[in-house]
């Protein structure tokens, strides 16, 4: 049995010669639900762009590549292994924005298990499916730049669940939405039995929903451990910039 | 993820990039007038227009290389002046038979045509050296400063400052898209879609970019409008040109005259 994510002493530095990530490890096993957290510039969302291989860009010039392993599912994240990875990986960006690139909320669902040339009544049953596990079924037909915030979320976390993906990595999933919003993201999360990695700032969330926390600092890992235990901790709290929810 | 490549300027130490923007902004165009107005196959002219610009490249501490290489990107144009080969009078050089046509190559057209072809390699080297050694704030500040209309400097300013988050925005589109293009590993299946089917994504995209780069100038001009933009952009004023860029922007107006009468004198 392999592990779902497995990073391997990873570094990263940005073209500017800012290191991100400077010996970063991590294992999250199969089932398990697990925060990152850590203030602005930490590092996590690099981390989490290279658990889909979308970082280190091979493009010499404009990244400085990256050292160290990650493996997904068994899987090292390498050229060759990039769709694989891709399908096993589902990455929600922090800005639906960014995530919703297609004219209507069903093609960007639909995108996913497109690329994977699955035939059309497969494709059919995985929107249908992911729009009713965000409970979204209503919007298929919809332009998703009209939508509000908490309802472009939901519908970039269908965007990844049609790809019936290993692990659900989300980049900070409640950011900018109201409590209402929030809350149903919440409970949505709650339901959903698959491997999830997220980063959040939101700590009353992760209190709620992620038995595991990781506090990340300046490119490393500074704790790592049971979220009550980490969140009774004021003084390692403060330390990096986080407060008590 | 920021995208810094695509600013052409490139820091260096030298005269060039010292000399003021103004006066660095009037004898590029005025060396792209000249390649312009200098008649047809006056050879000689060329070569001095080419080794002028080669001093400057070399002055400027950019690298000859870095600027041919950049000005090879005005070839793909060159190739609109081709038909000019086969219109011209004169002496008729050889025929090509394609099919029921005959092309005829002439002299003359072939002399236009490669005049066009050097003239118009010359202007962008120009060009070149001139957003390379500028920052751009400064040449716009330059264009004001020669009363270029303000509203197509200020039109040029918007589209450099969102450019590049237009470039970003893209960027993310296509970040996104490689994220959720994953690949069955099952042996004998396909992944990746029909041709059609990712021209419709990429044309959605497309649209999309164009949805944002809409709204977004709708926010913008908002906001410029809530900080009491009445259609001009305000900068605080240049300092006066110094009696040494004049000297320069003489020297150099005053030589390209005196090339410009050899071209004709020449023609």
């Amino acid at each position: 049995m392999h592990h779902s994510i497995e990073v391997h002493n990873l570094s990263f530095s940005y073209p500017d010669g800012h290191p991100a990530l400077r010996g970063v490890s991590l294992t999250i096993a199969p089932g398990e639900k697990a925060a990152i957290v850590g203030p602005n510039g930490a590092g996590k969302s690099t981390l989490i762009l290279h658990l889909n291989g979308i970082l280190p860009v091979p493009i010499p010039q404009v990244w400085v590549a990256g050292q160290g392993q990650v493996t997904i599912c068994g899987l090292p994240v390498e050229e060759k292994n990039l769709g694989r990875v891709r399908a096993a990986v589902g990455l929600v960006f922090q800005n639906p924005d960014d995530q919703l690139f297609s004219p209507t909320v069903y093609d960007d669902v639909a995108f996913g298990p497109l690329y994977q040339s699955l035939p059309s009544a497969e494709v059919e049953a995985r929107v249908t499916a992911a729009l009713a596990a965000v409970r979204m079924e209503p919007y298929a037909r919809r332009v998703s730049h009209h939508l509000s915030s908490g309802e472009k979320k939901r519908i970039a976390i269908a965007t990844v669940l049609s790809m019936q993906p290993e692990v659900l990595v989300l980049d900070e999933p409640t950011a900018g939405l109201d409590p209402r919003a929030r809350r149903g993201l919440i409970t949505l999360l709650r339901q959903m039995p698959i491997t999830m990695l997220i980063s959040s700032h939101d700590l009353a969330m992760v209190r709620e929903l992620f038995p595991r926390m990781i506090i990340m600092d300046e490119g490393r890992i500074v704790a790592d451990g049971p979220t009550l235990e980490l969140l009774a901790d004021e003084n390692l709290l403060e330390d990096h910039g986080l407060e008590k929810p | 993820m920021h995208i810094h490549f695509l600013d052409p300027y490139r820091p260096r130490t030298s005269p060039v990039h010292a000399l003021d923007p103004r006066v660095k902004l009037v004898l590029t165009l005025a060396y792209i007038l000249t390649a312009a107005l200098t008649p047809i196959a006056a050879w000689p002219v060329y070569i001095l227009l080419f080794s002028i610009i080669l001093s400057v490249e070399i002055l400027s501490g950019l690298g000859v290389g870095f600027v041919l290489k950049r000005a090879a990107l005005s070839l793909p144009f060159v190739l609109a002046a081709l038909p000019v080969i086969f219109t011209n009078g004169g002496k008729a050089l050889f025929s090509l038979p394609i099919g029921s046509w005959t092309l005829t190559v002439y002299a003359e057209g072939l002399g236009r045509f490669f005049s066009v072809a050097l003239k118009s390699w010359l202007s962008v080297q120009a060009a070149i050296v001139l957003a390379s050694s500028t920052p751009f704030p400064d040449l716009l500040q330059a264009m004001r400063a020669i009363r270029i209309p303000r509203l197509l400097v200020a039109i040029f300013g918007l589209m450099w400052r969102y450019l590049f988050v237009l470039v970003d925005e893209a960027l993310r589109l296509m970040r996104a898209r490689a994220a959720r293009s994953g690949v069955i590993a099952e042996t004998g299946h396909r992944s990746g879609g029909s041709v059609t089917w990712r021209a419709h994504v990429a044309g959605g995209m497309a649209g999309t970019l164009f949805l944002r780069a809409f709204d977004r100038s709708e926010r913008i001009y908002l906001a410029m409008v809530s900080r009491g933009y009445d259609g001009e952009i305000r900068v605080l004023p240049m300092a006066a040109v110094g009696s040494l860029s004049w000297l320069v922007l003489g020297l150099g107006l005053f030589l390209l005259i005196l090339l410009l009468l050899f071209g004709f004198f020449w023609g």
